[in-house]
């Protein structure tokens, strides 16, 4: 008997609805877009119904949605500062935007659009633009510049400290959507990897299985922390971009 | 003495360097293993803080793990261009 296992099998992206060409760009629904469509209705759903009564004393589904959004609100608060509070409708949606797609992509035979690099790219660097024009227009173009050389800092060195200052300030979106896409396509990879060995070991596949089980849980944790981590670090960006230095 | 890298199967040798780049998970696990000791001794002596010290410690081990994980995206990469 022989399994033919093919653990990246599940990134690929395949056409599901074909649509002709807009202005030179392919509008096909790919399962890429359909699963993001779905995250975004999925979420779209669960806090229409959950904030439909909208009682003093919430019930189940409204505290939850509540918790989410405090929750949301609390990584704003502690990284960005009180007067960031006017970007949280943005903060808000690139958090559960996030959440909502890692976490479709913990359904069987589901796919994952945060495994791939340009879809978690194409956010970061939205990000990023967002806050370097922030940046720019709080402080001005010259208080921008003047971030990569930090005061007090010798003549000598002060090239090195600037050039190391910038190179990792524009390291910032890839790392982003590295880490992301990184993250999710790792785990996704090692429980396919870990299945594969469940059937072939007869009895014994009870202790992959186990350990699939408890790998599910595990991912379904760093689904949730990634979009944690991605909306913190976008909010210490926010909150350097809107520190003033006077 | 023939050299053996010449005479090697290129495809051997692009599994060869994709088993390599698993070493880069070492550097990520002595980097959690460091950042979860100094978080469970800073507990250990000031229990009062372990809410912000688990916090700090969550954040440090992403950054750790990133490392590791740079190491299998280049697995991927040595995989599937090649």
């Amino acid at each position: 008997m022989a399994f033919t296992v093919d653990p990246l099998h599940q990134f690929q992206i395949t056409p599901v609805y074909p649509l002709p060409e807009i202005m030179g760009v392919d509008m096909t629904i790919t399962n890429s877009a359909m699963w993001m469509l779905l995250s975004v209705g999925v979420c779209f759903l669960f806090f229409a119904l959950a904030m439909r009564k909208k009682a003093v004393v919430p019930g189940r589904m409204q505290s939850l949605a509540e918790m989410i959004y405090q929750f949301a609100d609390g990584i704003l608060d502690e990284n960005a500062g009180h007067n960031a509070k006017k970007f949280f409708p943005f903060i808000l949606t690139l958090f559960l935007f996030i959440l909502f797609m890692n976490l479709c992509g913990m359904l069987p035979y589901s796919f994952t659009p945060t495994s791939h690099i340009i879809v978690t790219f194409g956010m970061a660097l939205f990000v990023f633009a967002c806050i370097t024009l922030i940046a720019i227009i709080k402080q001005g173009p010259v208080g921008f510049v003047k971030h990569f050389f930090p005061e007090g800092v010798p003549l000598l060195i002060l090239p090195l400290v600037a050039l190391i200052e910038i190179v990792s300030y524009f390291a910032r979106p890839f790392s982003l959507a590295i880490r992301l896409a990184a993250n999710m396509g790792a785990g996704h990879t090692l429980m396919k990897v870990i299945a594969a060995f469940v059937l072939p070991l007869g009895v014994f596949g009870i202790a992959p299985m186990a350990f699939l089980v408890f790998m599910t849980g595990f991912e379904i944790f760093v689904a949730i922390l990634q979009a944690y981590v991605f909306t913190m670090l976008a909010c210490i960006y926010l909150g350097e971009a809107l520190a003033d230095h006077h | 003495m023939e050299p053996i890298v010449a005479a090697a199967d290129p495809v051997a040798i692009k599994y060869i360097g994709m088993g390599l780049v698993a070493l880069g998970m070492a550097g990520a696990a002595i980097g959690v293993g460091i950042i979860f000791g100094n978080a469970a001794s800073g507990v250990a002596r000031n229990p009062g803080a372990q809410g912000q010290i688990q916090k700090m410690a969550i954040l440090g081990t992403v950054f750790a793990e990133f490392m590791g994980l740079l190491s299998f995206v280049l697995g991927i990469m040595i995989m599937i261009k090649l």
